[in-house]
């Protein structure tokens, strides 16, 4: 009777382990990347021009020498256009602030401080002034031309906070927490928008605004030009996927 | 004892002939999704998808499969192909934590490939 039991129990265990082996995983975690087309067709242009920025907020950071040099270095490597070498244009000092009827109209010294996104509103005319960026354009042999606004601003803020905790689970997936905790913190919000202008014919593109902010402990000393470079990095792909295909690359679950 | 091992036998039997029987769409639609895992793992994603298609015409009941083939669209940047499959995955397994999630990490290129496009 025993003997019988026990050759029923090693049946019933080798049959378990054959399943099991037979079953396998059921789930498989692969790498995987997306290919996401461009905003813009780029195809007639085998040039491109950064030109420059209409720039303001913090006096540490030239916002339009800065973001000129990023995305030529930017384009120059993960773009196929070729990318000119100029001098910046000063756009500050070549735009005219629009002017409310009535109002006096600021001094050269008010003029060249740009201090809020009105003051930089008020100079964005020139984007739409064709017979310019068409000049432009001709002196540069017509190519695509990149240019727009930067406002970098110092900002703090303190409160209870939420921030987001990273967690993996068993099967490594990525999983974000709130957590509320009150901190005293500052850091800085960048507002760029980037305008795309045909060369050829002076005429606005494509336009798109994004807004980035970063903040820091109090007691961080965190310099304005290592902020800005951390703004620009997490909007970079976006902009970079207006002129070229981008691959986003991640991980998802296969299952049988 | 000759009984017990007469009904031995008759059980043995009646596996080995139930077996082909029970082997339904499933089963077949199981071999072309475990072989497209196999060569998406290659990076041969086409055949991929091939398999993945083919588990579900077979079995079009098989949520597992159209997730497959949901990543592999995702993949191949068909996004439209991408979404269907993962909603129709969704369907078909509402409580498939793994579906789910896909779905949510796809959703985000989605959107963003999405407002590229209206832009």
């Amino acid at each position: 009777m025993n003997a019988r039991l026990l050759l029923a129990k090693s049946s019933l265990v080798l049959v378990l382990a054959v399943v099991a082996a037979a079953c396998g995983a059921t789930t498989q975690e692969i790498p995987v990347e997306t290919p996401i087309r461009p905003k813009l067709d780029v195809t007639p242009f085998q040039r491109v021009l950064v030109a420059g920025f209409l720039s303001g907020g913090v006096d540490d950071v030239d916002g339009n020498s800065e973001t000129v040099r990023l995305l030529r270095s930017q384009l120059r490597n993960k773009s196929g256009l070729r990318v000119i070498d100029a001098d910046a244009l000063p756009l500050l000092d070549l735009s005219t602030p629009k002017v409310a009827p009535g109002t006096k109209p600021k001094t050269e010294g008010e003029k060249a401080g740009v201090r809020d996104e009105k003051d930089l509103e008020a100079r964005e005319a020139i984007f739409a002034d064709v017979a310019y960026w068409k000049k432009i354009g001709e002196e540069f042999q017509t190519p695509l031309i990149v240019t727009g606004t930067v406002m970098f601003t110092a900002h703090q803020r303190s409160g209870y906070v939420q921030r987001e905790e990273e967690t993996y689970d068993t099967f490594g997936r990525r999983r974000v927490v709130p957590v509320r905790t009150y901190q005293e913190r500052k850091g800085y919000i960048l507002k760029p928008k980037f305008v795309f202008i045909d060369g050829r014919t002076g005429a606005t593109l494509y336009s798109e605004s994004f807004r980035e902010e970063v903040l820091y402990p109090a007691n961080q000393t965190t310099p304005a030009l290592s902020s800005y470079f951390e703004l620009m990095e997490r909007l970079m792909p976006s902009f970079l996927n207006t002129l070229s295909s981008q691959k986003v690359k991640g991980t998802r679950v296969l299952l049988k | 004892m000759l009984r017990l091992r007469t009904c031995l036998l008759l059980g043995v039997l009646l596996a080995l002939t139930a077996a082909p029987a029970l082997a339904g769409p499933r089963d077949e639609a199981r071999r072309h999704v475990e072989f497209g895992i196999e060569v998406a793992g290659r990076g041969l994603w086409r055949e991929a998808i091939y398999r993945w298609q083919r588990a579900v015409e077979i079995d079009p009941t098989y949520a597992e499969a159209l997730n497959n083939l949901a990543i592999a669209y995702e993949h191949e940047g068909d996004l439209d192909k991408a979404r269907t499959a993962y909603e129709k995955a969704i369907t078909l397994a509402p409580g498939n934590q793994a579906i789910k999630q896909n779905y949510e990490q796809f959703k985000e290129i989605n959107e963003r490939a999405t407002a590229a496009g209206e832009k």
